[in-house]
């Protein structure tokens, strides 16, 4: 019987100062995800491929549902489209309660289509055109008003259709935190949001039912929150109080942030970012103590993604070839790049193996398939001596890149999910070259003579 | 293409080159290769070796082999 090989390989012995966070090499392969072989899943349904575990997802769910209802009495969650709105995705957040919070038309009407009852879809963001705020409004959503423009193109569309839509505003604050995100809706410091309120509740064309902000994104501090909810607490004090207009919501909006490693870390994802229950702390705490009467504690809705689904999403791949640079560092490439892990423009990716190898690791810059320079994974991680054909699974990949991924010099993979009982679901499948091609037309001058 | 002569090798994968002070580590078939490539044998019949004691496709050891000798070479260890 013939020995196992692996290729030859030399390493420099350097002596210096040790690093002392340590460092961990990643050559623990990773072979099942929720039970199912990575080999299997990559055979089936080609390589690269993103799966997805409802298990975890569920999990996640439920764990952070627990974390707000154990400190809070009202609590909602409405599942963020942006994140992933693949609509098996979404359904599995509807199932387990979540409403839906969109930010365009095109998310609006998935929603719709994923079964969600209008009342129970918060249509956010800084675009909302003329059709579909009088379609959330006949659906009596909860609209989200970015800016003035948007305000009063609602007074106009409520005068038409003589209706009295449900809204709330986007406050942006200053919550000690950079950036400032004031971009989006209106400020509080300045007296923007004040002024907003007034001329809603003066106007009486709309019924201001709630307040809403969201802070940032992959915050890494629970402080934030607090003072963000105490400003909306202020707010929701001085609508009650002055204009007799109680809220019957805080929307804190998202920005959670999952347990991947941003670049420029010392330490890993996992050893840096609070656990949500000291977002739930911060948040809650603040409002419990804000001075509301129990029986008008007003709703607790979060839109939380990112901290919901990241550690549910793999993307499986294959190595193309390795490479030795001119300076020497060692290369290696692989068959999806930054087209398909627009993530790997903000975190350090774990990256692991799918199969066994020694305990020899290299350090390596991965690079993607791209015809293009910028189409880098990893600057520098070390893995064990990857050859053509071996699979790696990249984690903790759930949030964005199915929805931030590019169409661009190839297609885009199949998306699998694994559901509770280790079945597995195509849930959207490999483009073609003919799917691409669909909405494209050439005129006659220019066909292609047969 | 031959080592250096007066480069040191342990079974065990360990390298030395006394003229520069630089040491370091391979792993068991680099090892192995090093012995043989220290012994006189040419590539070819190293690569005959390999082929007959390891799993490996033809094309695929062509290819690590360009690759080991690329790192023997900047590791200053071959002799030119």
């Amino acid at each position: 019987m013939k020995l196992r090989y692996e290729r030859p390989y030399l390493k420099k012995m350097n002596v210096g100062v040790m690093n002392k966070f340590g460092s961990r090499s990643d050559f623990q392969p990773v072979k099942f995800i929720d039970g199912v072989s990575v080999k299997s899943l990559t055979d089936k349904y080609g390589s690269p491929v993103f799966v997805l575990s409802e298990r975890q997802i569920r999990k996640n769910y439920q764990s952070a549902v627990r974390s707000f209802n154990t400190r809070y009495p009202k609590v909602q969650f409405a599942w963020s489209y942006k994140t992933n709105y693949i609509n098996a995705v979404c359904n599995v957040f509807h199932q387990e309660g979540s409403w839906a919070e969109v930010v365009s038309g095109f998310e609006y009407h998935k929603a719709i289509g994923n079964g969600v009852a209008g009342n129970h879809i918060i249509f956010n963001g800084p675009e909302k055109k003329e059709a579909d705020l009088k379609l959330a409004i006949e659906n009596d959503s909860l609209i989200h008003i970015d800016h003035f423009e948007e305000l009063y193109k609602l007074i106009d569309i409520c005068e038409a259709l003589n209706k009295k839509p449900r809204v709330a505003i986007r406050v942006n604050m200053d919550t000690g935190i950079y950036p400032l995100w004031d971009r989006f809706g209106f400020n509080y410091e300045n007296g923007q949001a004040w002024n907003a309120i007034l001329k809603i509740v003066g106007l009486g064309k709309m019924q201001l039912v709630g307040l809403h902000c969201h802070i940032g994104t992959f915050m890494l501090s629970t402080s934030a929150y607090a003072i963000a909810t105490s400003k909306l607490c202020d707010l929701a004090m001085k609508c009650k109080n002055q204009l007799q207009n109680p809220i019957e919501y805080l929307d804190l909006g998202g920005g959670f942030p999952s347990t991947n490693t941003l670049k420029g870390s010392y330490l890993p994802g996992v050893d840096t970012v609070p656990p949500i229950d000291d977002f739930a702390e911060a948040i809650t705490t603040t409002i419990l103590g804000y001075g509301f009467q129990q029986n008008e504690l007003p709703m607790l809705i979060l839109e939380t993604g990112r901290a919901l689904i990241d550690d549910a999403g793999y993307l499986l791949g294959s190595v193309i070839a390795n490479k030795q640079l001119s300076d020497g560092r060692r290369a290696t490439i692989l068959n999806f790049g930054v087209n398909l892990l627009f993530t790997s423009f903000w975190y350090d990716h774990h990256i692991s193996p799918a199969q066994d190898f020694t305990h020899y690791t290299e350090e390596t810059i991965l690079y993607g398939p791209m015809c293009m320079n910028i189409d880098v994974i990893r600057e520098s991680i070390n893995l064990p001596l990857l050859s053509p054909g071996d699979l790696v699974v990249v984690h903790k990949v759930g949030a964005y890149n199915m929805t931030q991924w590019m169409q661009f010099i190839s297609t885009r993979p199949a998306v699998v999910l694994i559901d509770e009982t280790g079945q597995t679901h195509e849930i959207r499948q490999a483009e073609t070259l003919k799917y691409m091609e669909i909405p494209e037309s050439v005129p006659v001058h220019l066909q292609h003579k047969k | 293409m031959k080592i250096k002569k007066n480069i040191a090798t342990s079974e065990n994968g360990f390298i030395f080159n006394p003229s520069t002070g630089d040491s370091f580590s391979s792993n068991p078939i680099g090892a192995e290769i090093l012995l043989f490539m220290k012994s006189g044998k040419t590539s070819l019949e190293i690569k005959e070796i390999i082929l007959e004691n390891y799993e490996v496709e033809p094309a695929q050891l062509e290819r690590d082999w360009e690759d080991w000798l690329l790192q023997l070479k900047d590791a200053n260890l071959l002799d030119l």
